[in-house]
């Protein structure tokens, strides 16, 4: 097919464009943005000719961004998500439209893709907007990992001159609490860093918890940093609510009925601050739990806020 | 004023809906219409019914209108001793009418508009017993056979005009505010469609009455239509009148379950059998599936229901239109009668239901263009493809589903015999995956022996144990795959009695439960018990144990009056203990059915 990029010049542009939007600062940081708006310049220079050809690029790419999110992380879920919204959801609902242009249908297409790009660029600011109902004055939050919808939606509280007291868990291995909290003294919040421990102890004082996520799993259940079931388990023990603030390109169609059934990726080796590990001892690296839609109050999305069996209800809407 | 069942007092003020047979005839000048129960008063009540009682759910379906009447009642004579001689609290009629339906019930057997087969038979039921129980006391003049006749074919033409108009476009006025306005009804075939009420003309306003109805009738039949409750007496003698297979009550019934049917078993086969050369309007493939049924050897959702609609197929394949009758209409009957005949074998299943639905939905689509021979092969290639999409390929669909849930090492627990988890088994062996499988059974049926034959047959390691060991070997276990006759709106799974208990035993040790179930099962209904629908097995097999001849403590048990014993079929699992849902349409949480139930039903109409 002429004019269509193939193989290895397809992945090599995809990964181009990634990085250029990366580097434009496209979401903030945030990759999966990024990658979704590398995927829409991908539809957009398309020069395929047929609808078959053109999504088998944007497939293509695809499967070239997926590969450097291994394990199953929110860019994949994001580029999932794209194809969802753009190519599938495009050729059931245009059904009639088969025999129209095939530049009228990638009109529609990259008008659609546009969409996406954009809904999801805007997701975070949705996001922090729909928290301030549920963040007080007075209120304290505890926070788990480092997620950066989290502390947008605190920075706004704060700007908006609500009093919050801030717990950040410590979020070892990689230290994420530690970060957290310093971004957001820098906002004038305070914030006291606990323990990863320390959380049974000091939940009696938090009136509740906000915590982001990697991935939203069709249960309503979330995929995110280790801890955060264990969190979850606590603040339900004592009947605090937990709501997690999740862009909804974080929606995947994964299902797991276990902890054994999400994938931890490439193992890193957990550091103890100089102490050695003894001859003999084995340990745990795991990076990423899942937490169970029971333990869940609500996910705060982009969509709205939702209650977790909605996010079923969105993924079966986009599929059926 | 038209003629509906009485508000019945056993049902608590909830008026069931019960659809009567369309010959049902409105009353036309006014003799009161009020229970027979309640006003014996002989006095015209002008007309004028209890509007209170004209709810949209209790209207009667379509009416044609009885040409006689305007020369029988008009003159202003009732027939009150008529009504009150009509016991069994059906529908007080003015025997003219009862005439005229039990001409029409004779001419042309089952012919109707309702759609559900229960309701049918139950309405049919009524009709032929008012016939019985109103001739003998009836004081008006009989009207010839050919005048009959004649009337009928005149209302069958109007009934078709007013058909076509009624479709065309739906009236919205309330119904109610027709009915009291009828008070005769004309013999003319007009099919003009007024939205108005004109109080003086009676033909239209039963025309009007007509298209009003109509939309309902669409509108009912996508409603779920209700089972008839078999502890309200009278029905029940009615619909044994009707019955073709004759069954005898049985005794000692527990009184939770009066409103289910319970007969005496071991009657009904050979007197079905003897029956077969008397069973004319019965096709033999349906009648040879019926037995089947009866005697047990086809069970089990899927096989059912494939049994089911391959004797249709053959039925309709060996169908021929009646002179002067349309074949959607008559071939509606005849499988509704048909599914009536399989009802008294045995209770439909929740898949037979929603296959027959589909199937009416079929007929009732057929274009008129078609001419015989194309309609019956575009109703067979339906039935073929209902079958191969929905069951042959949803099967494979879940198989590769559920296959990503066995992993190496697994302990896989089942429960009784599913044809969908039976392949899921087999697949994950073909795949070399590394398991083994526990078979939970139970008493009386012992469904999981078969299962447990196939299995270790192919080579799969088994253990079996019953029921009252599921929570000592659950421990053992790592997941659950259980089967479902059906699962309802609010993600209850209907299902074999027994699956309820290892679900919540599985949910208490925190070991997913994963139920596989195809989508055409699914049920819009929503139960929170297994009392309000179930199905009574024979309580005999309860009290014999097969091989234990000196177990027969219960031997006379049916002569002891405070014993009785209880045999249920189905029972009810919460969503609660439910971990997921495998269907065609993917992986699903159970609180996701009611939006496959909304595209799903979607999905049908276009097809």
């Amino acid at each position: 097919m002429t004019g269509t990029r193939g193989g290895e010049a397809a992945e090599a542009f995809i990964i181009e464009e990634f990085d250029r939007c990366k580097k434009l600062g496209v979401g903030a940081g945030d990759e999966a943005v990024a990658a979704v708006m590398a995927l829409v310049g991908v539809a957009r220079s398309s020069k395929a000719e047929t609808v078959a050809a053109l999504e088998a690029e944007v497939n293509t790419a695809v499967e070239e961004l997926k590969c450097l999110d291994k394990p199953y992380g929110s860019l994949s879920a994001a580029c999932d998500m794209f194809v969802r919204y753009v190519v599938t959801r495009q050729r059931g609902g245009g059904g009639d439209d088969q025999t129209a242009p095939f530049s009228a249908i990638k009109r529609r297409l990259v008008s659609r893709a546009r969409r996406f790009g954009h809904i999801c660029g805007g997701a975070r600011g949705t996001i922090a907007t729909l928290c301030q109902d549920f963040l007080l004055d007075g209120c304290t939050v505890l926070v788990h990992g480092h997620s950066a919808a989290v502390l947008d939606a605190l920075k706004l509280a704060g700007a908006s001159g609500k009093r919050l007291k801030v717990l950040c868990t410590e979020g070892r291995p990689d230290g994420a609490g530690m970060r957290m909290a310093g971004e957001l003294a820098a906002a004038g919040i305070p914030a006291r860093v606990l323990l990863d421990l320390a959380v049974a102890y000091a939940m009696s004082e938090v009136d509740m918890v906000l915590v982001g996520a990697d991935v939203v799993t069709e249960t309503g259940g979330v995929v995110g940093v280790v801890g955060t079931y264990q969190v979850a388990l606590v603040a339900r023990a004592m009947s605090r609510p937990v709501y997690v603030a999740a862009e909804s390109y974080k929606f995947a169609t994964l299902y797991p009925l276990g902890q054994k059934d999400i994938k931890q990726g490439v193992r890193r080796p957990v550091g103890f601050g100089g102490q050695l590990v003894p001859r003999g001892v084995d340990v745990e690296t795991a990076v990423r739990d899942y937490t169970p839609p029971q333990h869940l109050e609500l996910l705060i999305t982009d969509l709205g806020v939702l209650p977790p069996p909605a996010v079923g209800d969105v993924l079966l809407q986009l599929s059926v | 004023m038209d003629l509906r069942r009485p508000p019945r007092s056993t049902s608590g003020g909830v008026e069931p809906k019960i659809r009567q047979v369309g010959f049902v005839t409105p009353d036309v000048s006014g003799p009161s219409e009020l229970p027979a129960v309640a006003a014996l008063q002989p006095g015209p009540a002008a007309g004028s019914p209890p509007a209170s009682d004209l709810s949209p759910g209790s209207l009667s379906p379509v009416m044609i209108p009885p040409p006689r009447h305007a020369d029988h009642l008009s003159p202003g004579s009732p027939s009150p001793p008529a009504s009150e001689a009509i016991l069994a609290s059906s529908a007080p009629q003015p025997s003219s009418m009862r005439f005229d339906a039990a001409s029409e019930l004779a001419e042309d057997d089952s012919r109707s508009m309702a759609p559900s087969a229960g309701e049918l038979e139950t309405n049919k039921g009524d009709l032929a017993d008012t016939q019985n129980e109103g001739a003998p006391v009836s004081q008006k003049q009989k009207p010839s056979k050919a005048e009959r006749r004649a009337i009928q074919e005149a209302q069958r033409a109007a009934k078709a005009a007013a058909k076509e108009a009624g479709l065309s476009g739906k009236s919205t006025g309330a119904p109610s505010g027709a009915n009291p306005a009828v008070s005769k009804q004309a013999k003319s075939a007009k099919a003009s469609q007024k939205k108005d009420v004109p109080p003086a003309a009676n033909t239209v306003a039963s025309e009007k009455k007509v298209t009003e109805r109509l939309p309902e009738r669409d509108r009912k039949k996508d409603a779920p239509h209700p089972r008839m409750q078999f502890d309200d007496v009278h029905r029940v003698e009615k619909a044994k009148k009707r019955a073709i297979v004759n069954q005898s009550e049985a005794r000692n019934r527990v009184e939770l379950f009066r409103h289910l049917p319970q007969y005496v078993h071991g009657t009904q086969l050979p007197d079905l059998e003897s029956k077969f050369f008397q069973l004319e309007p019965i096709h033999p493939s349906v009648y040879k599936v019926g037995l089947q049924y009866l005697s047990g050897e086809v069970s089990g959702g899927n096989g059912r229901c494939i049994a089911m609609l391959l004797s249709f197929r053959e039925a309709i394949k060996d169908y021929s239109t009646p002179p002067n009758k349309t074949l959607s209409r008559d071939l509606t009957a005849k499988i509704s009668s048909y599914v009536s005949f399989f009802i008294e074998c045995r209770p439909l299943s929740i898949s037979m239901g929603n296959a027959i639905r589909f199937l009416k939905n079929r007929i009732a689509k057929l274009p008129l263009t078609l001419s015989e021979s194309e309609a019956k092969a575009s109703l067979q290639s339906d039935i073929d493809r209902f079958i191969n999409e929905k069951i042959v390929v949803a099967d494979q669909v879940i198989v590769s589903h559920a296959i990503t849930k066995v992993r190496d090492g697994d302990v896989l627990l089942t429960y009784g015999s599913s044809s969908v988890v039976e392949m899921i088994l087999d697949h994950a062996h073909e795949l070399g995956r590394k398991f083994r499988v526990i078979v939970v059974d139970s008493r009386p049926k012992l469904e999981g022996q078969g299962l447990l034959r196939r299995l270790v047959a192919k080579g799969i390691n088994c253990t079996y144990t019953h029921i009252n060991a599921v929570s000592y070997i659950m421990h053992e276990v790592t997941r659950v795959f259980l089967g479902a006759s059906s699962i309802l709106s609010n993600g209850t799974v209907y299902s074999r009695v027994g699956t309820a208990s290892v679900a919540m035993v599985a949910h208490a040790l925190g070991i997913p439960v994963l139920v596989c179930c195809e989508a055409y099962k699914f049920h819009e209904r929503v139960q929170l018990d297994s009392i309000c629908a179930n199905e009574l097995g024979d309580p005999d097999v309860i009290s014999k144990v097969p091989g234990r001849a000196d177990l027969d403590h219960l031997k006379n048990w049916t002569d002891k009056e405070n014993l009785q014993l209880l045999n249920l079929t189905y029972d009810a699992t919460p969503s609660d203990y439910v971990s997921m849902i495998i269907t065609d349409y993917g992986m699903l949480p159970p609180t996701s059915v009611p939006v496959i139930v909304r595209e799903y039903r979607k999905e049908q109409l276009w097809v």
